[in-house]
């Protein structure tokens, strides 16, 4: 090789790092160094006045499975995700379907269904604790006028855990539908044409044409779903704080009030490598086996 | 055939918010013939042909197919076969199955579909391609999917948008020849729009030329090139076009005629021309040579020379030509007679 060839794929290796170095600085700053010392901190004990810190390999996890919390808490997120999850993508594409067809005032039915997600969920939360409250909420005044007895939505362990996943599908819904709307416009006009000259109906051709030209966008939008029934825990902190008795308390959420609440740092320490495993579990599938299986152009 | 037309549009109109989309479109096709729909881009020949698929349905006139009124009648009641620019192909279904789409969804049995598919890709020359993708063909083996997709329906009228405009030249002129030949096959009438007078010229049996949503002329391809109806027609039609001359340019001509003549009719004299014009510029076909001329009151004017010729570039020539061969157009662009 010549000399110059090699001067110049040197410079374009350096440039190449150059451009990556901010993010990969930042990242390591903020997620891979704090998850390594969460791994590490995770395999220590608590350390008090009497017992100092020491290692315990892994009895915080062994303690985890032995707590019937925990338990709790991760059906009640299992629970969760499997509600929210396929709920709000089927209200999501249904809703991005009728704003793509030929409607008057689309544009207005577009920004009415994604408001919500512009909405902070600590506001949203604050909105639906107006609805849910009993005797003063929205809910039961107008149970109120059909004679319906008041309900407290929130405050028995039966409805409360529903009461939070009617507000998620609410909040996620309207953001999905973007996603669904966004791959729906690269659908072009005439396939839906060319279907309509073979005599398609309008179902035939949504199921057989439409719904699996969206399964890409739909196992995206799956995968981030999945992701946020974990994430997603804001709207807890105003609407039930995990209660009543447990009966809405999700894994994050439980994972905060360990660290924060009772200060005992490896526990949630091993708690969150739980939930990172779980989650890169869910990440990989969609890399290594969804990407590879759903392209076809 | 005489009597009742295959397909016939009578006074077809569609706007659009006011726009003028076409204007009365009345056209009368019979059956087993081939028919284009030429013009330039925005004239209305795409939206003509869409009014007869019932992709659009007209604001006012009637569409007749086979004996039916189809005027409001959805693009799945009209018994006709499209093919579309883009090809439409589905990209999620191999190429089978996007041929056997619309007989399952009109439930043919599985083994006639499977018959009819292989039978079609026979004739399309797409044996082996079966299971692919159509991401995965070449630009000229979507474009014979689409019209495997076509064959396969069975239906007696096909329209064709500008099917081969995504092709290479080459390609074009060969599948140019398949389609002509599968029409004569199948015994199908066929509507092509296209915008390339060359493919009109040489597949059509009936050319209808449009121009900002009207008919221009409807004819043979020959009538079109030795008798254009219109200073447009003569214009679009030809390679070269037909060169216009003012009338006042020439003797016996009054000034608000114009007169039109073609390359192959005019010849180069050493003196006493009836135009002198200058040589603007020298384009070498091969078998022939083109020679470009400017005059103060003409337009396009073209001599056409056998073999390779050289003339100097801002020469003076003159050009004679007989009044024979001369084309005379009213003060409106329209045909006065026929020579």
């Amino acid at each position: 090789m010549s000399e110059l060839a090699k001067l110049e794929r040197r410079r374009r290796a350096t440039y190449g790092w150059l451009l990556l170095s901010p993010a990969a600085i930042l990242l390591s700053l903020f997620a891979f160094y704090p998850s390594i010392a969460t791994l590490w901190s995770s395999l220590f004990s608590r350390g008090t006045r009497r017992n100092p810190v020491a290692f315990v390999g892994g009895e915080n996890y062994a303690d985890l499975f032995n707590d019937p919390t925990f338990w709790i808490v991760v059906k009640n997120n299992l629970f969760y995700a499997g509600v929210t999850v396929p709920l709000s993508m089927f209200i999501a594409l249904s809703m991005a379907l009728w704003a793509n067809s030929k409607i008057s005032a689309k544009g207005f039915v577009r920004t009415a269904y994604f408001t919500p997600t512009v909405l902070p969920m600590i506001a949203a939360a604050n909105l639906w604790l107006f609805f849910y409250t009993p005797g003063l909420g929205v809910l039961d005044q107008i149970g109120s006028l059909f004679g319906l007895p008041s309900v407290n939505w929130l405050g028995q362990p039966e409805t409360a855990l529903w009461a939070i996943i009617i507000v998620t599908v609410w909040k996620e819904s309207g953001f999905f539908m973007i996603f669904y709307l966004a791959a729906l416009q690269t659908i072009p006009e005439d396939l839906r044409e060319a279907a309509d000259i073979e005599g398609t109906s309008r179902w035939t051709y949504t199921r057989r044409i439409v719904l699996p030209m969206l399964m890409p966008m739909t196992l995206f939008i799956g995968v981030n779903a999945v992701i946020n029934s974990v994430k997603l825990i804001d709207h807890l902190f105003i609407l039930t704080k995990g209660g009543p008795s447990d009966a809405s308390k999700l894994i994050l959420y439980y994972i905060w009030e360990q660290a924060f609440a009772f200060f005992d740092t490896p526990h949630a320490a091993a708690l969150t490598m739980m939930v990172l495993l779980v989650l890169g579990i869910v990440a990989a599938v969609q890399f290594f086996y969804i990407d590879r299986r759903t392209h076809y152009q | 055939m005489s009597g009742k037309p295959f397909v016939s549009l009578d006074n077809i109109g569609k706007r659009w918010n006011g726009q003028l989309g076409v204007e009365g479109i009345t056209l009368a096709i019979e059956e087993g013939e081939f028919v284009a729909l030429l013009g330039p881009s925005g004239c209305g020949k795409s939206t003509t042909l869409r009014l007869m698929a019932g992709l659009e349905i007209p604001d006012e006139g009637t569409i007749i197919i086979d004996g039916r009124d189809v005027t409001g009648a959805s693009a799945a009641h009209r018994n006709l076969s499209m093919v579309f620019q883009s090809y439409a192909l589905f990209p999620h279904l191999s190429v089978a199955e996007n041929v056997m789409f619309g007989m399952k969804v009109r439930r043919v049995p599985k083994k006639e579909r499977l018959e009819k598919m292989h039978n079609a890709l026979e004739i399309t020359g797409l044996h082996g391609l079966e299971d692919r993708k159509p991401g995965a063909l070449s630009g000229g083996q979507r474009q014979r999917v689409a019209l495997a997709r076509a064959i396969v329906a069975g239906q007696k009228l096909c329209l064709m948008d500008e099917p081969l405009s995504n092709l290479d030249a080459k390609l074009r002129a060969a599948v140019r020849k398949d389609i002509k030949k599968l029409q004569s096959d199948l015994g199908i009438t066929i509507v092509y729009v296209t915008h390339d007078q060359t493919e009109a010229m040489s597949m059509a049996d009936k050319v209808v030329l449009m121009k900002d949503g009207l008919i221009q002329q409807i004819g043979t391809p020959e009538q079109l090139y030795s008798e254009p109806a219109t200073t447009f027609v003569a214009e679009f039609v030809g390679a070269p076009p037909m060169a216009l001359i003012e009338g006042a340019a020439l003797e016996g001509f009054s000034k608000n005629q114009t007169l039109g003549i073609r390359a192959e009719h005019m010849e180069f004299v050493p003196t006493g021309g009836r135009l002198t014009c200058v040589v603007t510029d020298c384009e070498f076909l091969g078998a022939e040579t083109f020679i470009g001329l400017s005059h103060e009151r003409a337009n396009g004017l073209t001599v056409k020379l056998e073999g390779k010729a050289n003339m100097a570039l801002g020469s003076l020539v003159d050009i004679t030509f007989d009044n024979k061969n001369l084309h005379v157009f009213g003060p409106e662009g329209r045909r006065m007679k026929n020579t």
